[in-house]
């Protein structure tokens, strides 16, 4: 038993933190988020020089990673930075669809992803499904050589500048049926497609898609057609387990904002600090931000074993995660008093990265409801 | 990163099974298990089986006859004990006295106590908690006055828990009054046969009695009995609630009540249908099953910081204060699981050899009891909000 980073990652880990405390300051950040696009090309091109995308997936596609704790150690360094560039939409979910059940020519694009050339997203959640993987009502009809897609896609993260989309549609069974579901890879600009992309309240873009007799070849199909449910969970999974090591670090940095804080800011001729109702508020934070921290290294130890050791350690993780993020947001804003509701000021953009994670991929409850049916399950 | 266990310690765990299957008494267990009122003698003969088995102490060097187990060793077989229902060793002498006076014993005492903590000759109890001096241990002001090669002791203790069966008490007696609290205190080793010494029952608000109340007038105590120097007692005392502390998450008395719970929410009914399977209910248990599945992976990921030479310093606290809640939760939803037939009290029922037919469900007697008697659990070892105060000075330099 070992719980600290192998060598590998813990260099990965410092080279990213020297890169984001150099060029990704927070007024330089919103800056970026506030941009038309939504984030930097240029910085993209360099987080992919430095291999961020490649540790997230795995030799066989050209990457050097792919694991969970490859993954949580990217993504708590992009947190605590609060980046907005499309790691989570490109990185985790597309390239990880991909990675795990595309064709070898879609294997073969990875290449371009992973150098920062190919953006992707992954277009899945509709206006009606809320936080079911399975309730996808979007269409796709096989014609002699095409299939045709019609439906609507919400809330998809970066959305409107992918270069690729990678679709789920219904192509047999009912409304909410797990059987039935297929994947697609489309591109962004094929006819029928229209995006309508828009700013997101934490700092990044979001598009809502439909898809109007989107004609596509039989070899846009990813895998197996009408069994597509297993690869969603498992991207989905991924994008779970990257979200909660993002609020690791956002917490971490929000918490060490506040602390410092308290430790400068004077009232009554003493530092806040030394009211004893602020000092244990803050060490229920941190015992938070601990449980959610050792929640998320279990979900990422068990990211390869079996489906409902899996996914109980991903929902658990993510109902932690949940409830531990919003209780920091809130915290810490608190604690800091009026500065802290301002927009000028780094620390509410942390909290509302850290509150609108839990609309990521399902909130607290649905992982607290989810998480009580495959225990009931098992 | 790497969550399992080795290899060596796979084999471990099973050599623990297998003394445990061997070795524990089949209806000892089930009087853990069960929740029923334990006897001197049921402690004595768990402690005397493992001292056969070398197996006693864990927080003693090899050279004292102790385990030398690493910290991963104690933690998988505290769990594994847990988990067979074995009685808790009683933790006074092994736990706290046998480090100390490892520490900061003479050459004589360690020869004279430790062997005899060993084999059980002894039973230690614990003289730290006063009427008033709680969380504030250092107000303590039981007196001991230097009289030829005595002390005399008059003062009173309280809290002492299994006192009653007591050969021994170690204490914290004020030696110098004109200083510091902290620097006038010293350890002193007390046979509680020694005139001047009553121990009295507290019975505590689920009808128990486990703590008791000491009380000492003109007790002469031989100076051989001071352990270290004069007046250095706070910091010996310090060091053992270092011990006292560990294992205090009860990660493994958690998963052990989590199981319980589980199986009486699936016998109890709600709607005609076991309350398993009520949604808000089921909700309740899977929170506090997740809060314990991400505390456990804290747990090791302390327990591993010690294996590789870190010293525990404010996660101890932090693991007691979420520890204890998390056990807390269970108890209640225990008792809350059980509806109207929480409210029988029949402490009788308890006891070994009690034969009528149980009142409710045969889980139901010790439950309300357990959830009242599990409010100790943030009170004492220093109080969840003491834990609090030491963290924010420790961690966040508040």
């Amino acid at each position: 038993m070992d719980f600290n980073l192998s060598d590998d990652r813990r260099m990965l880990k410092e080279s990213l933190s020297r890169f984001l405390q150099d060029r990704y300051g927070f007024e330089t950040r919103n800056e970026i988020a506030g941009s038309e696009q939504g984030f930097s090309r240029e910085l993209w091109t360099q987080m992919a020089e430095l291999g961020l995308i490649g540790a997230m997936l795995p030799e066989e596609v050209g990457g050097f990673g792919g694991e969970g704790f490859d993954v949580m150690t990217v993504m708590e360094e992009l947190g605590r930075a609060i980046v907005v560039e499309p790691v989570l939409p490109t990185a985790v979910l597309g390239a990880g669809v991909l990675a795990d059940a595309g064709s070898n020519s879609q294997k073969a694009l990875l290449e371009k992803v992973i150098s920062g050339e190919l953006l992707l997203a992954f277009a899945h959640g509709e206006p009606q499904s809320r936080y079911s993987l399975s309730d996808i009502t979007c269409q796709a009809e096989k014609t002699d050589d095409n299939w045709v897609l019609d439906g609507q896609k919400a809330v998809v993260l970066n959305g409107d500048t992918a270069d690729k989309i990678i679709v789920s549609a219904r192509t047999s069974g009912t409304d909410d049926e797990e059987d039935g579901l297929t994947l697609f890879l489309i591109d962004a600009d094929a006819r029928g497609v229209s995006r309508r992309g828009y700013a997101t309240v934490d700092g990044g873009r979001a598009a809502e898609i439909t898809l109007e007799d989107v004609a596509v070849g039989v070899d846009a199909v990813i895998g197996e057609p009408g069994k597509a449910f297993p690869v969603i969970e498992e991207a989905i999974g991924r994008g779970i387990l990257a979200v909660c090591a993002e609020a690791l670090g956002a917490m971490d940095v929000a918490k060490d904002m506040t602390l410092e804080f308290l430790q400068t800011r004077k009232q009554f001729g003493v530092p806040l600090g030394k009211f004893q109702v602020l000092q244990h508020r803050m060490v229920e934070m941190c015992l938070e931000i601990e449980q959610a921290r050792s929640a998320t290294i279990l979900a990422a130890g068990r990211m390869k074993e079996d489906r409902a050791t899996r996914e109980t350690a991903l929902s658990a993780a993510k109902n932690l995660v949940g409830r531990s993020a919003r209780l920091v947001a809130e915290e810490s804003i608190q604690m800091h008093g009026g500065i802290g509701m301002t927009w000028e000021y780094a620390l509410p953009h942390f909290a509302k990265r850290l509150t609108m994670i839990d609309h990521l991929f399902g909130d607290a409850d649905h992982h607290l409801e989810r998480f009580a049916a495959l225990s009931q399950a098992s | 990163m790497d969550m399992n266990f080795t290899p060596e310690e796979i084999a471990f765990r099973d050599e623990v099974r297998g003394f445990l299957k061997d070795k524990l008494p089949e209806a000892l267990a089930a009087k853990v298990k069960g929740g029923k009122r334990l006897l001197k003698a049921d402690y004595e003969l768990w402690h005397k089986r493992l001292n056969e088995r070398g197996w006693l102490a864990w927080h003693w060097p090899v050279e004292q006859g102790g385990t030398g187990w690493t910290p991963i060793e104690k933690h998988i077989f505290e769990e594994e004990c847990v988990a067979a229902g074995a009685p808790r060793v009683v933790p006074f002498g092994l736990n706290m006295l046998g480090p100390v006076l490892i520490k900061f014993g003479s050459d004589e005492q360690r020869a004279h106590y430790l062997p005899r903590i060993l084999n059980g000759d002894d039973w230690w109890c614990q003289g730290y908690s006063e009427p008033g001096s709680g969380s504030d241990l250092a107000s303590l002001k039981t007196k001991a006055v230097r009289d030829g090669d005595h002390y005399v002791v008059n003062g009173q203790k309280t809290w002492t828990t299994l006192g009653h069966f007591a050969d021994w008490i170690f204490c914290l007696v004020r030696t110098d009054s004109d200083c510091k609290p902290q620097q006038g205190i010293s350890f002193l080793l007390i046979d509680m046969k020694t005139p001047g010494i009553t121990v009295r029952p507290i019975v505590t608000l689920d009808g128990e009695h486990e703590v008791n109340e000491v009380f000492f007038e003109d007790v002469r105590v031989p100076i051989g009995n001071l352990v270290g120097e004069e007046n250095k007692g706070w910091t010996y005392a310090k060091y053992l609630l270092t011990y006292e502390r560990t294992g205090i998450a009860g990660v493994a008395f958690a998963k052990s009540g989590l199981a319980h719970l589980k199986q009486v929410a699936a016998k109890q009914m709600k709607g005609r249908k076991p309350l398993a399977q009520d949604p808000l209910f089921a909700s309740r248990v899977a929170q506090v099953e997740i809060d314990l599945m991400a505390m456990e992976t804290f747990n090791l990921r302390t327990v591993s910081a010690a294996q590789h030479g870190g010293v525990p310093g404010v996660e101890s606290s932090m693991l007691k204060i979420k520890g204890t809640e998390i056990r807390q939760e269970i108890t209640d939803l225990l008792r809350r699981a059980l509806g109207p037939y929480a409210a029988p009290f029949v402490p009788e029922g308890l006891d070994e050899g009690y034969n009528e037919p149980p009142i409710g469900p045969d889980y139901a007697n010790p439950v309300a009891s357990q959830y009242f008697n599990m409010r100790k659990v943030s009170i004492y070892g220093g109080s969840n909000e003491i834990q609090k105060n030491i963290v924010a000075k420790m961690m966040l330099g508040l």
